[in-house]
């Protein structure tokens, strides 16, 4: 095993561990701020501002560093804040990104609606390390939950301190003010002043009273609604740019030297025919090898030019005994905070009527996103200045402080609103290697993975075992439940089910390839496993399989996203030839989805087509029903892949199929009919979308094959190479 | 070994000293500055790099800078005229067809390429034709919607 994954995973129960499996936090990055007060104005014009302090748990343990600030400007635990200019021009800033989940709009969206003011006048700032709070980072659907409300209620005191103002000026009671449509307005004179007429001249600063009540999703007006993305006219010119557009004066294209495969050592090294190029700078840092000119094609001639020797580490398992090999070095004592235990599991199997064990898989797969890893570096003096496409800004600015032993308040890290990420965006190495590259050159230097590296060299969604144990009543009620995951997570391990006897563990391996994040995270792999099992227990007890989750779901909410699912589909479906339905459900990061396929065989070629999905979707109050629809279908069309054919293959310590060619992700032709069932609860404060909807999806298209062909699928991918493939 | 080559691109023309070999993405990109072409892998197979070459869609990282000369290059940065989007552009935006972009420009300009030979496609067509353009994000359904409803709206502009 690799050492520095060793290191990582052993000091990894000291931070503070939103998710078990997010394998690729390496260190806890040092928060400094360095935007005083004065500079606010300064940097902004004058105006009002409000700064928002995250006091709950929850929210200050991913938005608010624990020390760094000048506490005598600024409160120590800053999570957002928002600007009002003399034109009445609204700013707000959070350190989140844009990475095509839409929160740009959405969150602007909360602005306008609480500050009541058009929506059109309101800007975001987002995930620059110079301008916006400290972010933990755009990970496990908590924009939505935690920036939301916060933007709220800055909005909400900045509204009344709009209001006070004006009460000041016509020497009225603030009570008797209202704020509509950009403007305070005294309904007794029937007087109005506007926003910007109210900020004019002003540097008025106030942070976030503790409390201050904010507009409940019923009186909502801008959020919401269906609003179209902001900057949409400059994602169909052209004219966006992401990192891999950015072109500095002067700039450089940096290229590195792979190893051939994973844990190689640089043994024999020699670069002096490299190095006589013309305009060629070349980096040697222990096995970091790389170079810098004026073209892609220059960098690539260096370091063909560049003579080196590797002794290789080859892994000890390959993509075919990847299973075996996780079971048999799982960790004997796992971590007690990944283990569940209620009732008597044992005994409770042993003694019941109906007995159904078995054993699912889950593969490596890869995000792929279209936009690959990309960073350009500059330096100006000791400062160092990086964009790149990241889930983490802040953590991106900690690993290049670390790594290039600099202060964090030398390095500023700004996201340009990113080609997708998937969760597999949380590291900083492009960004490591730009910027270690443009010390050296003295000169910006752009770093472009090719689709290759990052198949190859980025972190892949973990693969796992999950044993399941499982025991029935004669009434179908569930007696006893044993889960087990070996390696892939224990996000989503809970069962929703009312069960009398229960153990769930996650059991850990050291790891194999490098891991990480993947939307939906490990409650993928676990409701694959869990729904699927539920699927051949409702056959064994001879029960249509939505009633039988229903009898032994006690959820209201749950038991309302079955439902909705298996309306709109018209569950139960009268068998046909060649064709199979399936449901699943599950719940996480406080919202519900239940999905119901249909698939169709072609029993000459055992090719298996998905032919309809529709999935319902709850997650409390919706904030905008446009770009939520097309979060939940996305996830449904990217879930098609890992459900039906995507997964890494490896030997030797090398990926075998790391391009677009040899690595099947969903196109056009995969598509099915998708319906999108959106439940709105107002009563429920919004959680996040981006990732539950991919969850049910797999098992309901393997529920779906079992019922058109008897043959029960227990590995992801279903089917790489067809039915007949199995 | 670099050469002096002249490629016409959005109807402008435009000297470049390149390897003959280097893709046409790449001289778009670096040379030109125009970044609405996207690399996406490489190999064809994405379809995030595509432009119009003598009127045709093709993948711009597949074509060597040298099979460009003499045939006009479109990219997606040549489709608004006078400050006027492309309808394709327009019906990708009323159809909200995308989540992340990054795959966008390809999408459009292989719409617009689709819809100068089919200029009434079946959702059908539309998904042969787009096979080789890759979306992650999962916004296929909207773009297959706002490649009929740019094939409505170039209809009606056309009687």
């Amino acid at each position: 095993m690799n050492k520095t994954t060793s290191e990582t995973m052993i000091k990894q129960p000291q931070k503070p561990l939103l998710e078990p499996e997010r394998y690729e936090f390496t260190s806890i990055p040092l928060h400094h701020f360095d935007l005083a007060r004065r500079e606010f104005f300064k940097l902004l014009g004058a105006g009002i501002a409000v700064f928002a302090i995250a006091k709950n748990s929850q929210a200050a343990q991913e938005t608010a560093p624990s020390h760094g600030f000048h506490p005598q400007d600024l409160p120590s635990d800053i999570s957002a804040w928002l600007h009002i200019g003399e034109d009445g021009a609204v700013t707000a800033f959070c350190g989140k990104v844009e990475i095509g989940q839409n929160i740009r709009t959405s969150l602007a969206q909360t602005v306008a609606d609480e500050l009541r003011v058009p929506f059109e006048s309101v800007r975001m700032v987002m995930g620059d390390t110079a301008l916006t709070p400290f972010d933990a980072g755009t990970f496990g659907s908590r924009t939505t939950p935690t920036m939301t409300p916060q933007l709220r209620r800055v909005a909400s005191a900045a509204r009344d301190l709009l209001v006070e103002v004006a009460a000041k000026e016509w020497n009225v009671a603030p009570e008797s003010l209202k704020a509509a449509n950009a403007k305070v307005t005294d309904p007794a004179s029937g007087r109005s002043l506007t926003y910007a007429s109210l900020a004019r001249g002003k540097t008025l600063a106030q942070n976030l009273p503790a409390e201050d009540p904010v507009t409940p999703p019923s009186d909502w007006t801008v959020a919401g609604k269906p609003i179209p993305k902001v900057d949409a006219r400059d994602f169909v010119t052209g004219r966006h740019q992401y990192t891999p557009d950015l072109r500095p004066a002067g700039m450089l294209h940096g290229k590195v030297l792979r190893p051939p495969s994973f844990g190689a050592a640089l043994v024999v090294y020699d670069d002096s025919a490299a190095k006589s190029l013309n305009g060629v700078v070349i980096v040697r840092d222990g096995n970091f090898v790389a170079a810098a000119a004026p073209t892609e094609h220059e960098a690539s001639t260096a370091l063909a030019a560049i003579r080196a020797t590797w002794k290789e580490d080859p892994l000890k398992t390959s993509s075919r005994d990847i299973f075996s090999y996780l079971k048999n070095n799982a960790e004997a004592k796992s971590n007690d905070r990944h283990r569940n235990q209620k009732g008597f599991v044992e005994g409770a199997l042993a003694g019941a009527a109906h007995r159904l064990d078995a054993v699912y898989t889950v593969a490596y797969i890869a995000h792929a996103p279209l936009e690959p890893r990309a960073a350009v570096a500059e330096w100006s003096g000791e400062k160092l200045t990086v964009w790149t496409g990241s889930q983490r800004p802040f953590g991106v600015r900690g690993e290049l402080a670390d790594t290039l032993r600099i202060p964090e308040s030398n390095v500023r890290v700004i996201v340009p609103d990113t080609g997708s990420a998937y969760g597999g965006k949380h590291t900083g190495d492009a960004a490591i290697e730009a910027a270690r590259l443009a010390r050296a050159a003295h000169r910006p230097v752009k770093v472009v993975w090719t689709r290759e590296e990052e198949f190859t060299w980025a972190y892949f969604r973990p693969a796992g075992v999950i044993e399941v144990k499982s025991a029935i009543a004669p009434d179908g009620k569930l007696v006893a439940w044993d889960f087990h995951n070996y390696h892939s997570g224990s996000s989503g391990i809970e069962t929703p089910y009312a069960v009398p006897n229960v153990r769930t563990e996650f059991h850990f391996v050291p790891l194999v390839l490098r891991s990480g994040s993947y939307r939906g995270l490990a409650a993928t792999a676990n409701h694959f496993a869990r729904e699927t099992h539920m699927d051949a227990l409702a056959h064994a007890a001879q029960i249509d399989p939505l009633e039988f989750r229903l009898k032994n779901l006690e959820d209201a909410r749950m038991r309302a996203v079955l439902e909705a699912a298996a309306k709109n589909f018209g569950w139960p479906r009268a068998k046909a030839q060649n064709r199979g339905f399936g449901i699943a459900c599950g719940n996480e990061k406080g919202s519900y989805v239940a999905t119901c396929a249909e698939i169709a065989i072609d029993k000459d070629s055992g090719a298996v087509r998905v032919v309809r999905l529709v999935t319902a979707f709850e997650c409390g109050a919706i904030v905008n029903p446009d770009g939520l629809r097309n979060q939940v279908i996305g996830a449904n069309i990217q879930g098609l892949g890992g459900a039906l054919f995507e997964a890494i293959e490896f030997e030797n310590g090398r990926i075998t199929n790391p391009r677009f060619s040899r690595y099947r992700v969903p196109r056009f032709r995969d598509i099915p009919e998708i319906e999108a069932v959106l439940l709105d609860r107002k009563d429920i404060a919004p959680a996040g979308a981006g990732e539950t909807p991919i969850m049910a999806v797999a098992p309901a298209i393997g529920n779906a094959i079992f019922n058109a062909t008897g043959q029960r699928l227990t590995n992801l991918p279903l089917i790489p190479n067809g039915l007949k493939g199995t | 070994m670099p050469t002096p080559l002249e490629l016409e691109v959005n109807g402008k023309r435009y000297p470049v000293h390149y390897n003959p070999e280097t893709p046409l993405l790449f001289v778009l990109r670096d040379e030109l500055g125009l970044t609405g072409s996207k690399y996406g892998c490489g190999e064809g197979q994405c379809g995030s790099c595509t432009v119009l070459l003598g009127g045709q869609p093709r993948r711009s990282c597949q074509i060597p800078v040298s099979a460009a000369v003499g045939k006009p290059v479109t990219t997606i940065e040549g489709l608004e005229k006078d400050g006027h989007l492309h309808p394709v552009q327009q019906a990708f935006i009323d159809a909200g067809a995308f989540q992340c972009a990054y795959c966008t420009s390809g999408m459009i300009m292989s719409s617009v390429g689709l819809l100068q030979s089919n200029p009434n496609p079946t959702s059908a067509d539309i998904a042969q034709f787009l096979q080789g353009n890759i979306c992650r994000c999962g916004t296929h359904p909207r773009i297959v919607d706002a490649v009929h409803q740019a094939a409505k709206a170039m209809q009606e502009r056309a009687r």
